[in-house]
């Protein structure tokens, strides 16, 4: 057996994948249980939850919505034992669908924040269509330099206005797309989340929509520096590789 | 071939469950679109999650895609929001695997297994830019062919379709294929093609027959020549070791309606249920060796990552040595080391028997259980020969409950032949005993009765037997609500009674129900068979407008001298059999399970020169249906096999799936 000796009895690993092309139509439950099922597919060792119905033990971080596309996504999954990692990147993508790709995984460090509780903000490019060029660079230097942006969101069912300015962290034009503009952005996700179709509205441009969007990045700070839940590289080291 | 994803792409965030377009299921063949070929599109007519499952599909697909000189794609009907989106963008019904035009196919194939999908085969033949009538299509338009369980009776689609196939379809598909590439390289025209494909055994093509009418009765139906079969008679495939498909099971991106492996233990069913056509109509028996059973559960759990497998059968605890098979699967799976797993029995029986092997099996997680005891009182089981007795049920419900079972789900029919309403009051009485059973159990316990109105189908012995009006039907749902309302812990479900009536229209009606069902489509009568898009005025107006009422086609009761709208199509079972079975029922008088008893030439084997395939020429243990066995036996048999807890709440999502039946 490789790796280190836990602290526990559970053995978490930490997997990043990709998902991109066709299969950005599938939603995240559905997504989960092509995780469960390439799990069993590679006869890993997954953990079961107690009690009539037991359920493989998979969580995953921030949901990433039907359509777009990413290239760091993570997930947890407990193992009831070790496992050798070498090989276990290129087997699980064999096991899942085109367009699901597992880059890279390690074990978690006892105590590690959950996914949901780690990232506290995504990068995204997100092609925006439906509006001039120009008017949406106009648009977008509106919001940089807004002291609030007001926005009307739905949360739990009720509709509330939340100042969305804050919670915008980067915001860049990179240029025109075929069809439309490219944006470059990062949102911050708590300790509340934008979402890429939030910001667009927020951008207030009549009949302004979502084209391509691709989350790039998922950011935590681990010792004060800004890193991604799992390096992308493949790595089986229990250490955390931060990315500059 | 060309194909039309650029297009679809940018439409799909904006439709609902896209991933139902995007095909890339492990399993899908996507073998390459070359137009040397033949080019099968097999098209389900309903949303993707109900049509994706449909095993009959599955099979032909691979075995067309196995041919070297054929590929098949498969097709869905598409959900409103996404048609609405392709009409208006003017894009036409795709494949899933290369989102080819479902016109550049050679063949469109559609599974029919619910007669309310038929407005859903309109819509999608008019989608892939198909004229809908067979008599419209030029040269160049594929060929529009259905097989299925509804094409006992395809009459009311008889405009639509070019040709129809009859039974099981594992050999046909190929001989289909061999006549259309020799018509190809001859250079046919379609008229010749159609000649030719009814020249194969169990292909019946519509437009080569005339039917007369006398009033509202078929007077005649004729080949147009002497070269056309008098009668086409159903395929039956002799032995299923030959088929040991799918091969590799399509595992869908997304949830559907049945998600989990499916392996067939046994085709054909003895039991001789006369309200069912499915076991009238594919018998005899043929049972999967064992051994082959184990391996294709065992290596299509492996490939597909699935964590259930169901034993499809119309009954299967009748399955030869069916303990024994599960045993080894259980074993198989623990041996993999693949984590839990467990096995459904979609049919069983209604007996304790049933009960122990499926606290058995589902180790991992447990379903619902529906058993099916379809009537409510003994004499009414003898009238459609489901013999099973008020003790069998009892136990059964016992042995559920008593391992845990909450709640158990009943299945009923109304509007059998000779129903009184002390028969269908019979139904709450059941229920109401089984919830005391429960009682003695679990404080909670309850019983949900499902009832559902009988459409006589054809070729079974009830095929004469009108159909109870939507009315009588809803007068009797009334009655079961008044006796369960103060009820404690019977909870009455109940199939809406406007759609038995449609159903019965499509099932029983002649050639005369085409132009019906055209009229339906057209005002906008898709997807029927869900509630929420049902409109029996719909029907009702398009009758009326073409001068037929619902009395004619189906509440009428049919004579023996009358001839049926299907008497030139045979399901392999004498006439003179259904009639005599028809006159017994009346005269409520059973009929045993002919696999333990003398063969009564119902002509299913006989007419083929073929006999049941089983493995084992005992009755399986603890039956007591039909099989003349001792039910004191029954008690012998563990029900008790199951060394986990008790249950909680069944399962949500996996409940009901299971029936007992």
């Amino acid at each position: 057996m490789s790796g280190p000796q836990p602290q526990h009895l559970a053995y978490h690993l930490r997997i990043r994948y990709t998902k991109s092309g066709k299969v950005r139509f599938v939603s995240h439950r559905d997504v989960a249980r092509l995780f469960e099922r390439a799990c069993r597919k590679v006869k890993l060792p997954v953990a079961y939850s107690q009690g009539f119905s037991p359920r493989p033990k998979l969580s995953f971080g921030l949901a990433l919505s039907v359509a777009h596309e990413s290239d760091g996504e993570f997930l947890d999954v407990e193992l009831s034992e070790q496992v050798e990692l070498d090989g276990l990147v290129s087997k699980l993508t064999t096991a899942l669908p085109d367009g699901l790709t597992v880059e890279a995984l390690r074990w978690t460090r006892a105590g590690e924040e959950s996914l949901q509780e780690a990232v506290s903000s995504c990068s995204w490019r997100i092609e925006v269509i439906g509006a001039s060029h120009e008017d949406v660079v106009a648009a977008v230097d509106r919001a940089v330099t807004a002291p609030e942006l007001p926005l009307d969101r739905i949360r739990k069912g009720k509709t509330r206005t939340d100042d969305v300015r804050p919670m915008i962290i980067e915001l860049n034009v990179e240029g025109q797309t075929e069809t439309g503009t490219q944006l470059v952005v990062e949102l911050a996700t708590r300790p509340s989340a934008l979402r890429p179709s939030e910001l667009v509205e927020a951008l207030g441009l009549e009949g302004l929509r979502e084209g391509r969007v691709r989350r790039t990045n998922q950011w935590t700070f681990v010792d004060g520096e800004r890193c991604e839940p799992v390096a992308p590289v493949p790595s089986t080291e229990r250490t955390l590789e931060c990315v500059s | 071939m060309t194909t039309v994803w650029p297009q679809l792409e940018p439409l799909l965030p904006r439709v609902q469950k896209p991933a139902r377009y995007i095909g890339s299921e492990d399993g899908a063949k996507a073998k390459f679109p070359d137009p040397a070929l033949i080019g099968w599109c097999f098209i389900y007519p309903d949303t993707y999650e109900v049509g994706l499952p449909n095993q009959g599909l599955q099979i032909l697909y691979e075995i067309i895609n196995e041919r070297p000189d054929a590929r098949a794609d498969r097709s869905y009907a598409p959900w409103g929001d996404l048609e609405e989106l392709m009409r208006a963008e003017g894009l036409p019904l795709f494949s899933v695997e290369h989102h080819t035009p479902c016109a550049e196919f050679d063949v469109l194939a559609f599974n029919l297994s619910a007669e309310l999908t038929y407005t859903n085969l309109l819509n999608c033949v008019d989608l892939a830019r198909v004229p809908v009538r067979a008599a419209d299509r030029s040269e160049t338009d594929p060929l529009v062919i259905a097989g299925g369980h509804c094409t006992y009776n395809p009459e009311p689609l008889a405009d639509f379709l070019d040709a129809v196939v009859l039974g099981d379809g594992e050999e046909v598909v190929g001989e289909i294929t061999d006549v259309l590439a020799r018509g190809r390289a001859e250079n046919w025209d379609r008229a010749t093609v159609l000649r030719r494909l009814a020249d194969v055994e169990s292909v019946y093509v519509p437009s080569l027959y005339v039917v007369s009418y006398d009033g509202p009765k078929i007077a005649s139906i004729e080949p147009i020549d002497e070269t056309v079969p008098r009668q086409v008679s159903k395929r039956t495939v002799a032995d299923l070791a030959d088929w040991p498909y799918p091969k590799e099971q399509l595992v869908p991106l997304t949830e559907v309606v049945h998600d989990r492996l499916s392996v067939e233990v046994f085709r054909g069913c003895t039991r001789g249920c006369r309200f069912c056509q499915a076991g009238m109509i594919t018998r005899p028996v043929r049972e999967r060796p064992a051994d082959q059973v184990r391996t294709m559960v065992s290596e299509g759990l492996e490939r597909s990552g699935y964590d259930e497998v169901s034993l499809t059968s119309l009954s299967t605890a009748d399955f030869s040595n069916i303990e024994g098979v599960v045993t080894g699967l259980m074993d198989d799976n623990d041996d993999a080391g693949c984590g839990p797993m467990s096995v459904s029995l979609p049919s069983l029986r209604v007996d304790a028997f049933g009960v122990g092997i499926a606290a058995q099996l589902q180790r991992a997680k447990r379903s619902g259980l529906t058993f099916a005891p379809e009537a409510g009182t003994w004499r009414m089981r003898q009238i459609i020969n489901k013999l099973i007795r008020e003790e069998d049920l009892y136990g059964a419900v016992e042995s559920a409950y008593s391992q845990g079972w909450k709640r158990v789900k009943l299945y009923f029919l109304i509007g059998l032949p000779s129903e009184t309403d002390e028969d269908t009051l019979g139904i709450i009485e059941l229920a109401k005993n089984c919830v005391a059973i429960g009682k003695k159990y679990n404080k909670r316990a309850s019983v949900t009765v499902s009832v559902g109105g009988f459409v006589p189908k054809p070729f079974t012995p009830f095929q004469w037997f009108g159909q109870n009006t939507d009315i009588e039907l809803q007068r009797k749902v009334n009655l079961l609500r008044d006796a369960s309302r103060r009820l404690h812990g019977v909870q009455l479900k109940w199939h809406d009674p406007k759609a038995t009536l449609a159903e019965g229209i499509a099932s029983r009606g002649d050639r005369r129900v085409g132009p019906v069902i055209e009229q339906v489509w057209r005002n906008g009568g898709t997807f029927q068979e869900w509630s929420e898009h049902f409109d029996l005025q719909l029907w009702l107006d398009a009758l009326a407008d073409n001068g037929l009422s619902p009395e004619d086609i189906v509440f009428r009761h049919r004579t023996e001298e009358e001839p049926l709208p299907w008497d030139h199509l045979w399901a392999g079972l004498h006439k003179d059999f259904l009639w005599a079975d028809w006159q017994d029922a009346l005269a409520e008088v059973g009929l045993e399970d002919c696999r333990w008893i003398p063969c009564y030439d119902c002509g299913a084997c006989t007419g083929y020169g073929i006999e049941h395939v089983v493995a084992s020429a005992t009755p399986p243990a603890g039956g007591s249906q039909g099989t003349g066995q001792d039910l004191s036996v029954g008690g012998a048999v563990p029900v008790s096999l199951m060394s986990s807890k008790p249950s909680p709440e069944a399962n949500g999502d996996q409940a009901e799936q299971q029936v007992l039946a």
